[in-house]
């Protein structure tokens, strides 16, 4: 690689992972892994499942700790962070879980509520209610805050998790596989709706998906995870075109 | 193949019971540390005992009821019919009591917990809770480990309460008792000795109940299935948890000579 190039990347990366290295027992699930995310860019992770792709967003947030690497979010290392510094820096990080994790026990409004309450983000009565209704705007879902998530469809579902992904306006958005599962039609919502937030707000996002329609929308790179390493990166017209089997497979 | 697999077993058990040991230990460390989940705790109570309510009042009465009844023909055998309530009392508030009222709360709460938690689990809400600056442990275990704790001798005291009812009228069935009787006989039996080492047991009892419960449920492996899985190793691991806690506390009694 251009070694004047891969100095802008870092520099200017609100991301940075290097040489991270993750395993469960002797189940080696990134190995050596390196990839970079600009301000402002969005950037998917294929790859097989099973390959790891979870595990590596979980890592960028705290929730699992590599036994080897750095990850700089914002310039700092979240693998030797304190619980404070961490929840810091998870204030400024959206996470769409890929089953939504939509909390059983309360309503909608409450799921949204939560991450504010609980993050001591000092908002009054009024301005909370406001971002709650916002957030549910963003989402077309207005008329849901005080249904429980049992009574929600899958699709509605999803787009509440993304409201309450957005509730903090976060910097950063990682979307654990955000359309599957979902029909066609409700995925190309979701894509459409990644894509408006995306404009709206800046964000910087990471988003695995295997849904080719949803990756070709949103994508302004794609970085193909293979064997716990960057395999390749690429936009999407560049590794559509790539005759390497590995890379193939996923645009077949 | 065959000779390894006890040795295997018994390796697996030993994993476990270590693995629940560092679960349980966390939580007196998490426990007394800042900060407090009180409005979370103080919910937990009261579903918790309002869960488990219908179910202890109706199952200690009947017990109260049924003991009576077959003790009666042995006592009026040897002649000590005016015995029974005296040994109703002691064998409800010593054993059964405490015993049955945590088996049901192991049935019910146990479950309930182990579901709840598993279920959260595999569907990444632990996770979602973490990402949101909440301790999950905190705000899921702790919470949960104390609010049974607490909520079980009460619910044990209410059965005993009701099942000396239940007593009552089963002795009211075949002959006359006047309640105030009744109850001087009951207390005139049971003196401090009997009731102290019962009521702390439960305490003992719902704290077993509340952390094997959380552990099953906390570290539901993924799937579904796994959810199941964990509610129902949940109440047999802390029924049987129930028992040796009460043989424990049995021995420790008598060696302190509360007998
Ligand atoms: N908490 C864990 N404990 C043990 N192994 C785990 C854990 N989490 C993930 N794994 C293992 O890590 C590997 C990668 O899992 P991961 O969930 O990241 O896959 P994925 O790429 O997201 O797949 P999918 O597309 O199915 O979501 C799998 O082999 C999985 O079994
Ligand atoms: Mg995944």
């Amino acid at each position: 690689m251009d070694t004047r190039e891969n100095i802008a990347n870092t520099t200017d990366a609100v991301i940075s992972i290097r040489g991270v290295y993750k395993a469960f027992g002797s189940n080696k699930v990134l190995d050596d892994f390196n990839m970079n995310l600009q301000r402002g860019q969005s950037k998917v992770v294929l790859g097989r499942s099973g390959s790891g792709k979870s595990v590596l967003i979980k890592c960028i947030i705290g929730l699992l700790t590599p036994e080897a690497g750095t990850i700089n979010v914002f310039g700092q290392n979240v693998l030797n962070m304190s619980q404070e510094q961490l929840d810091v820096i998870r204030v400024k990080i959206g996470f769409l879980f890929q089953s939504n994790a939509l909390y059983d026990s309360m309503t909608v409004r409450e799921n949204l509520e939560f991450p504010m309450r609980r993050h001591s983000i000092k908002l009054s009565e009024k301005e909370a209610n406001e971002r709650v209704v916002e957030a549910l705007k963003n989402v077309g879902l207005e008329h849901t805050i005080d249904m429980m998530p049992s009574e929600l469809s899958g699709g509605m579902k999803k787009r509440i998790a993304l409201a309450r992904t957005l509730i903090l306006k976060p910097d950063i958005i990682l979307y654990d596989e955000p359309t599957t599962g979902l029909d066609p039609i409700t995925g190309r919502e979701i894509t459409t709706l990644i894509k408006e937030i995306q404009h709206k707000y800046q964000t910087s996002s990471i988003i695995i998906s295997h849904d080719m329609k949803c990756v070709k929308n949103t994508a302004d790179s794609i970085a193909l995870l293979l064997n716990g390493k960057c395999y390749t990166e690429g936009t999407y017209s560049e590794l559509a075109i790539s005759d390497d089997p590995n890379v193939k497979q996923f645009f077949e | 193949m065959k000779p390894n697999k006890p040795a295997k077993q018994l390796q697996a058990f030993f994993d476990e019971a270590g693995r629940i040991a560092r679960f349980t230990a966390w939580y007196f460390r998490q426990a007394i540390r800042p900060r407090y989940e009180f409005r979370e705790l103080i919910r937990q109570c009261f579903i918790i005992g309002y869960q488990s309510l219908g179910l202890v009042v109706l199952t200690g009465f009947i017990m109260g009821l049924v003991l009576t009844m077959q003790l009666r023909p042995t006592l009026v055998d040897y002649g000590v019919e005016s015995q029974i309530p005296a040994m109703v009392a002691i064998a409800v508030v010593r054993e059964v009591g405490p015993v049955i009222t945590a088996l049901i709360f192991a049935g019910k709460i146990g479950s309930s917990i182990g579901a709840e938690l598993g279920s959260m689990r595999v569907t990444e809400q632990i996770d979602a809770m973490e990402v949101s600056g909440t301790n999950p442990y905190k705000y899921l275990v702790v919470t949960r480990v104390t609010a049974a704790t607490l909520m079980l001798p009460i619910l044990v005291l209410l059965s005993d309460t009701i099942s000396l009812y239940g007593a009552y009228l089963g002795v009211n069935i075949k002959t006359v008792t006047s309640a105030n009787l009744f109850i001087w006989q009951v207390f005139d039996v049971l003196d401090f000795t009997d009731l102290m080492p019962a009521f702390i047991k439960t305490f003992f009892f719902g704290f077993a109940v509340g952390m094997i419960g959380c552990y099953k449920g906390y570290n539901s492996t993924r799937g579904t299935e796994g959810v199941g899985r964990s509610a129902n190793s949940a109440v047999v691991l802390s029924s049987v948890m129930i028992f040796i806690i009460d043989l424990l506390v049995v021995q420790v009694t008598d060696i302190m000579g509360f007998n």
